[in-house]
């Protein structure tokens, strides 16, 4: 059963390794002179939808955390709501968070806004899906022995990799080197997306490796 | 252990460190001293005879020859570029390219003439022109009158030829505006700092170049081209970009050769060579190796080229030029003149006069150069110059008897073989003087570069093994710490006798290097036979590999966090353009720093409160309450970081910054009314510290004795405020609006300043003298009550004081069994006990900061409060981590939280508004409360150090606070607790307050902790220096080790010795308080 799911997990990942790479590409064939770099703005956005679309969507499919009672549907417009304020409230924190780093604070909001979603996108909308709005399984998730699966595994690895990325991205900025994607915040956005997709592939291999190791407490 | 051995170790350590950045140093920046003579038509350096000999009008010193002429500096121009060599079938690049070089070469070899022109090292552009136009060798520090600017002081051919009446014109690079401020007749500047742009600079000559010569307004014109050197940089030398901009010069020489008149001698000259990646800045033979082209339409030569071209120091352009252009040679020149261009076509007896009379006046200037030099240096040696003069006077000896046979033109035939030995002489002579001066002025010494890294980078590790050994043990650490003290003046010693039997000069730099070299081996053999004797000692008991493996792996892994900071830190000093932009790095990995810390104590679970068996259920956990108060500092400090780029100065590497405005003075606002409200806002900012300082004190009782130190602190302070807040008063007026009262203001600006030194110093020596800030209650006679307010006694002296007491449970013991006669239960009650250490320093640190924020400008106090503010909350977040982690070892400081204290420290580096280049420096601070005149230099250079190493002081001073601050927490802890417990537990809680006399309690432990925490302190530092000196060393030929390189390292070796020494002196303070407070237990023992 472990195996099979491990399967299932590196199919999931793959998948969202290839939407982020589609996100780069295909859009040149519908918009007229797009590129990452050139219209940075643009991708960030397609970058965030396409991503965010085909997480809820896996998550509808595979159904990693199946909860056996059923709910109401008022209750889940109320569980939708909040995901949504939270949502919101993650790209607020993060924009913050990237502002106190040292991003502008006046110049390219909207740029620093847009890469907080994309940040957001590749991390809180994970654990929204998968864990719901309940801050205190995500407090859980993130801690030593704390992921109860190997989907909650992924998730940690994922993130951590996202966030690491966007951290090495602002390494390049100060470099003289005069090349366009040391523009604001286009390394870090890079950054973030090369760590979200190594972590996508690391995940699996690592818990493939590991999974003598890793004894899942029961729920 | 002793609290003596502790400072003296440190003190070790720190002059370890010292020896190590002395020896560096010593052979990387080459320092010379600039004289301020400059010489004149009327020196008498001119021979008697020749006043008989009348000079042709517009001479000085000797007939002009040239009325005008042109140099064209084309930089970075190799030997390899300007040299043409018809067989070559295929030439590369670079070759044959000057064409017209060789074409007049060959057709007119009597007009032009092709040299090697070997440069001086260090080959930056900037010090080869300062070179090409004083004559002299400029090193990396010329100390001279200014360091505010690049501008030359220096006598040079430039100031000569202004001062002569000429007229100089200039197109190029613009580094010449910075150093020739307003010398220039008319001149074209352009930019030079984009390495990438190879044509703006050579298109802008080329536009103005023909125009001006043909319209002949001028005397001099200097043209330097940018495109060969540029295209070095980006391309190097092997590519077909430098083909293109070789032939551009070549053309441009070309049509320049037209352009000429007969009366006007052409240079054509490159400044340095390059290497064959393009760069240059050292001293290897291709970046020397530059070119030196010569033409005239009238004949120069009175001969042929020789066969293959002559080689000519770089310095030997400027006395040839000045005496050719008939102006005196430059007063620092230390070059020899090319005698050849004074032959003319004259016959050769007639030639051999003119030499022989312009050798005589370039020895007598470079002999008066050397005499006036050596009476204020001493780098030269007294023996070589010993000989020079010899030289010189046997020469000028046979000079002037050869010149009493010499009759107008006219020489006896037996005295030619004479005139031409004595030219010799005096060239031997100009050539010996040169060779010593190169010698101490012009060389990197790798050997002592490469001994000062490995000085500085055992010291580090001897830092690092001292602390965890003095962790480990305490009692043998004594002996072994110790002994290498005696070591060092041992192999001092041992060389010096080694210098007597050979009878060599002794440099002081090499005996303190080697002292500290054979006292680090005493420490290592020392530390190696203990690590023997342990080994074999637990080698007989059964081994705890794997536990004790999994530990030291899990304890790297601790470490490896902030290490990999510091090593991120230590790595961005290897890349110019992370060194030009470190005020956004140091904050940058502070936040990340204290970010991490946070995730990693998240990681761990020690923010979640234990599972219970209910959210074990759930899988749910819930933080503790602490976790808000976390945050909370830690949104703080980010929003202290963000807040404090605000201050930031800006390098003229980044050209789209813009200074901060915070950084100007209030005076030079125009606008009255934000003046006004910038003047009342600083003020409300000091009284706010003082105020927040005073309510800190009073909150741990150290504010209610009657001690002039307490008295101080309440009336002082604000009497500081007072007087800062007059100066600034008087400092930002409108100067004219004052009108009569000038002269009161006058006398204000120096009166305030000197009272807020006096106040401060006043401060400081009261807290050496009596550092105790605690107010005994001696209740002894009042029978049968314990004195806490915890109990509650009646009376409103208690709520008057407003303090909360310390008892201190041995003395109430010892109290007790003494007085238990008497049945009573007496005891004295110790207000501000528990915090006695941390009250001293931060009365030290505010008395500091007064005094700092008096040398900034005004506005700067902002920068100050949140200096203070950041290091608050930073103490509070490395208490609340060790609390949360639930750390046990209370008397070792972590490695994050020293790290992120000097992180901050080189944070507000830049965020009071300082740069590591000489321009940024804040000079005002030299005059704060002094006038213009400084008769000494020490004042002014410590006002100024003082300025410029504010953050690295302060933070210095106040590391031992570090380690004081989680024994002061404890109380506030302690007293949340205590507020859910019954009243009848509350006199056990309150005996347990013992706060900072937990170190009192194991004197042993606070005294390694003390160590530690410096030789950790140290080693952070000590880990920065050794990346700037690395970078510095192995980056130096690098095309900004001048600009960027050198001065960091210089800066960074500064801010070191400032922050070691503040860190002994915060040190001993608390050493200091530490023996007050024994004696006072002492004396409250005997009454
Ligand atoms: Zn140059
Ligand atoms: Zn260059």
């Amino acid at each position: 059963m472990r195996e099979a799911e491990v399967g299932r997990l590196l199919a999931a990942n793959l998948l969202r390794a290839l939407a982020v790479v589609l996100t780069a590409v295909a859009p040149a064939f519908f918009l007229d002179g797009f590129s990452v770099l050139g219209t940075h703005l643009t991708w960030l956005c397609v970058c965030s939808v396409c991503v965010a679309t085909l997480n809820i969507i896996l998550h509808l499919v595979l159904r990693p955390n199946q909860s056996p009672k059923r709910r109401s549907f008022a209750h889940k417009i109320s569980r939708f709501l909040k995901c949504c304020i939270y949502f919101f409230m993650s790209c607020i924190l993060f924009h913050a968070i990237i502002v106190l780093y040292g991003a502008p604070l006046i110049e390219l909001v909207t740029e620093t806004f847009l890469f907080a979603v994309l940040l957001s996108t590749f991390t809180t909308l994970q654990c929204l899906c998968l864990l719901g709005p309940n801050i205190q399984a995500w407090i859980r998730v993130f801690s030593k022995n704390g992921a109860m699966s190997i989907w909650e595994s992924s998730l940690q690895i994922t993130s951590m990799c996202s966030i690491l990325g966007a951290w090495f991205g602002a390494f390049p900025i100060p470099l003289d080197w005069d090349r366009p994607w040391q523009v604001w915040p286009i390394s870090c956005s890079l950054g973030a997306t090369f760590g979200y997709m190594a972590g996508l592939i690391i995940a699996p291999l690592w818990i493939h490796w590991n999974r003598k190791q890793l004894t899942y407490k029961s729920r | 252990m002793q609290r003596w051995p502790v400072v003296l170790f440190l003190a070790w350590v720190c002059l370890l460190f010292f020896a190590g950045i002395g020896l560096f140093m010593s052979g990387f920046l080459l320092t010379r001293i600039e004289l301020a003579s400059s010489s004149s038509c009327s020196d008498p350096v001119v021979p008697p005879l020749w006043e008989r000999q009348s000079l042709p009008p517009g001479s000085c010193w000797a007939p002009q020859r040239f009325s005008k002429a042109v140099l064209i500096i084309i930089d970075a121009l190799h030997f390899e570029f300007a040299h043409f060599d018809p067989a070559k079938t295929s030439p590369l690049p670079y070759e044959n390219k000057l064409g017209v070089l060789h074409q007049l070469a060959t057709s007119q070899p009597r007009h032009a003439r092709l040299y090697r022109f070997r440069a001086d090292p260090p080959t930056a552009t900037m010090q080869r022109i300062k070179g090409l136009t004083t004559g002299s060798l400029p090193t990396f520090i010329d100390v001279g009158s200014n360091f505010a600017s690049y501008a030359i002081q220096e006598d040079n051919l430039l100031a000569q030829l202004v001062q002569n009446g000429r007229r100089v014109v200039f197109m190029g690079d613009d580094t010449w505006e910075g150093l020739f401020p307003k010398k220039f007749f008319r001149s074209y500047f352009f930019p030079s700092f984009n390495v990438k742009d190879l044509h703006t600079v050579d298109d802008g000559i080329l536009q103005h170049l023909y125009p001006t010569v043909d319209s002949g307004e001028w005397d001099l014109l200097i043209a330097h081209f940018l495109g060969v050197d540029h295209c070095g940089h980006k391309h190097g030398p092997n590519h077909p970009e430098m083909a293109k901009k070789l032939t551009q010069m070549n053309e441009m020489l070309r049509s320049l050769v037209d352009h000429l008149g007969n009366d006007t001698l052409l240079l054509v000259a490159g400044d340095h060579g390059m290497t064959e990646t393009g760069d240059h800045g050292g001293d290897s033979e291709k970046e020397v190796n530059a070119a030196l082209f010569v033409y005239s339409r009238t004949p120069l030569f009175g001969s042929g080229p020789p066969e293959e071209p002559e080689t000519v120091p770089q310095v030997n352009l400027v006395p040839t030029v000045a005496l050719l252009l008939g102006v005196p040679i430059p007063y620092s020149n230390i070059g020899e003149v090319m005698a050849e261009l004074f032959a003319g076509d004259s016959d050769a007896v007639s030639a051999a006069l003119e030499q022989l009379s312009v050798y005589h006046i370039n020895a007598k200037q470079v002999y008066r150069f050397l005499q006036s030099y050596s009476l204020v240096a001493q780098d030269l040696p007294a023996e070589q110059l010993q000989h020079l003069q010899e030289l010189f006077s046997s020469a000028v000896e046979e000079h002037t008897q050869l010149l009493t046979q010499v009759h107008g033109t006219t020489v006896p035939p037996e005295l030619k073989p004479r005139l031409g030995s004595l030219i010799g002489r005096f060239q031997h002579y100009l050539r010996e003087a040169r060779a010593v001066c190169t010698q101490s002025w012009a060389r990197f010494h790798p050997l002592r570069m490469v001994g000062g890294c490995i000085l500085i980078a055992s010291s580090c590790l001897l830092c690092y093994m001292a602390s965890e050994l003095a962790a480990s043990s305490q009692s043998l650490c004594c002996s072994c710490l110790l002994y290498p003290l005696f070591w060092g003046p041992v192999g001092a010693a041992l060389l010096w006798l080694v210098h007597v039997f050979t009878q060599e000069g002794l440099d002081l730099l090499l005996v303190s290097s080697w002292a500290a070299a054979a006292s680090q081996l005493g420490f290592f053999w020392h530390w190696w036979g203990r690590h023997l004797k342990r080994a074999r000692l637990t080698g007989s008991q059964p081994p705890l590999a794997s536990g004790g493996l999994r530990q030291r792996l899990r304890a790297w892994l601790g470490l490896a966090f902030p290490m990999g900071i510091l090593f991120f830190r230590c790595g961005a000093m290897f890349s110019d353009s992370f060194v030009v932009a470190e005020a956004r790095v140091a904050p940058f990995l502070l936040a990340s720093l204290v970010m991490l810390l946070v995730g990693k104590l998240h990681w761990d679970g020690h923010l979640t409160v234990p599972e219970g068996p209910k959210q074990q259920l759930l899988g749910v956990s819930s933080y503790r309450r602490e976790i808000w108060y976390l945050l909370c500092l830690v949104a703080m400090l980010l929003v202290c970081v963000r807040l404090s780029s605000f201050f930031h100065q800006c390098r003229e590497e980044i050209p789209q910054c813009r200074p901060s405005v915070f950084l100007s003075p209030l005076a030079s606002l125009r606008n009255t009314r934000a003046k006004n409200f910038f003047y009342l806002l600083c003020v409300a900012l000091l009284a706010g510290l003082v105020y927040a300082v005073q309510s800190w004190l009073r909150h741990y009782g150290n504010l209610n004795s009657s001690d002039p130190l307490v008295l101080f602190v309440r009336w002082g302070f604000p009497l500081v405020v007072l007087c800062i807040a007059c100066y600034w008063a008087v400092a930002s007026s409108v100067d004219d609006s004052l009108g009569r009262l000038q002269e009161l203001v006058q006398v204000a600006v120096v009166v305030f300043p000197r009272a807020v030194y006096g106040l401060a110093s006043m401060g400081l020596l009261l807290l050496l003298c009596n550092p105790m800030t605690v107010f005994a209650k001696d209740t002894r006679e009042l029978a049968g009550s314990i004195v806490t307010p915890y109990l509650g006694v009646p009376g409103s002296e208690v709520d008057f004081l407003h303090v909360i007491p310390q008892i201190y449970k041995r003395m109430q013991e010892s109290q007790k069994s003494r007085l238990e006669r008497g049945s009573c239960r007496a005891t004295v009650a110790a207000y501000g006990l528990g915090s006695v250490y941390s009250a001293a320093l931060v009365i030290a640190l505010t008395l500091l900061g007064f005094l700092l924020m008096l040398l900034h400008s005004e506005r700067l106090s902002f920068a100050f409060l949140l200096l203070f503010v950041e290091a608050f909350v930073l103490l509070h977040i490395q208490t609340c981590a060790r609390g949360l982690a639930r750390d046990a070892e209370l008397f070792s400081v972590p490695w994050y939280a020293v790290i992120s204290w000097l992180l901050a420290a080189s944070q507000f580096f830049y965020s009071t508004g300082h740069q590591p280049i000489f321009p940024a420096i804040h000079w005002n601070a030299a005059f704060v409360g002094f006038h213009l005149d400084h008769s000494m230099n020490l004042l002014p250079a410590v006002l100024v150090g003082a300025n410029t190493f504010a953050s690295h002081i302060l933070f210095a001073v106040g590391c031992p606070l570090l380690l004081l601050w989680p024994f002061v927490c404890e109380m506030s802890n302690s007293q949340r607790k205590k507020a859910k417990k019954e009243s009848q537990e509350e006199l056990q809680e309150v005996e347990e307050h013992m706060m900072e006399m937990r170190l009192r309690e194991s004197p042993e432990e606070f005294s390694t902790a003390l160590l530690r925490l410096g030789l950790k302190y140290l080693f952070v530092l000590g880990a920065q220096l050794l990346a700037c000196v690395c970078a510095a060393m192995i980056l130096r030929r690098h095309l900004m080790v001048w600009k960027v390189f050198a001065p960091k390292f210089l800066f960074e070796s500064l801010g070191f010795v400032v922050s070691s020494i503040c860190l002994l002196l915060g040190i001993s303070l608390v050493m200091r308080v530490d023996c007050a407070v024994s004696t006072w237990f002492s004396q409250l023992r005997l009454r």
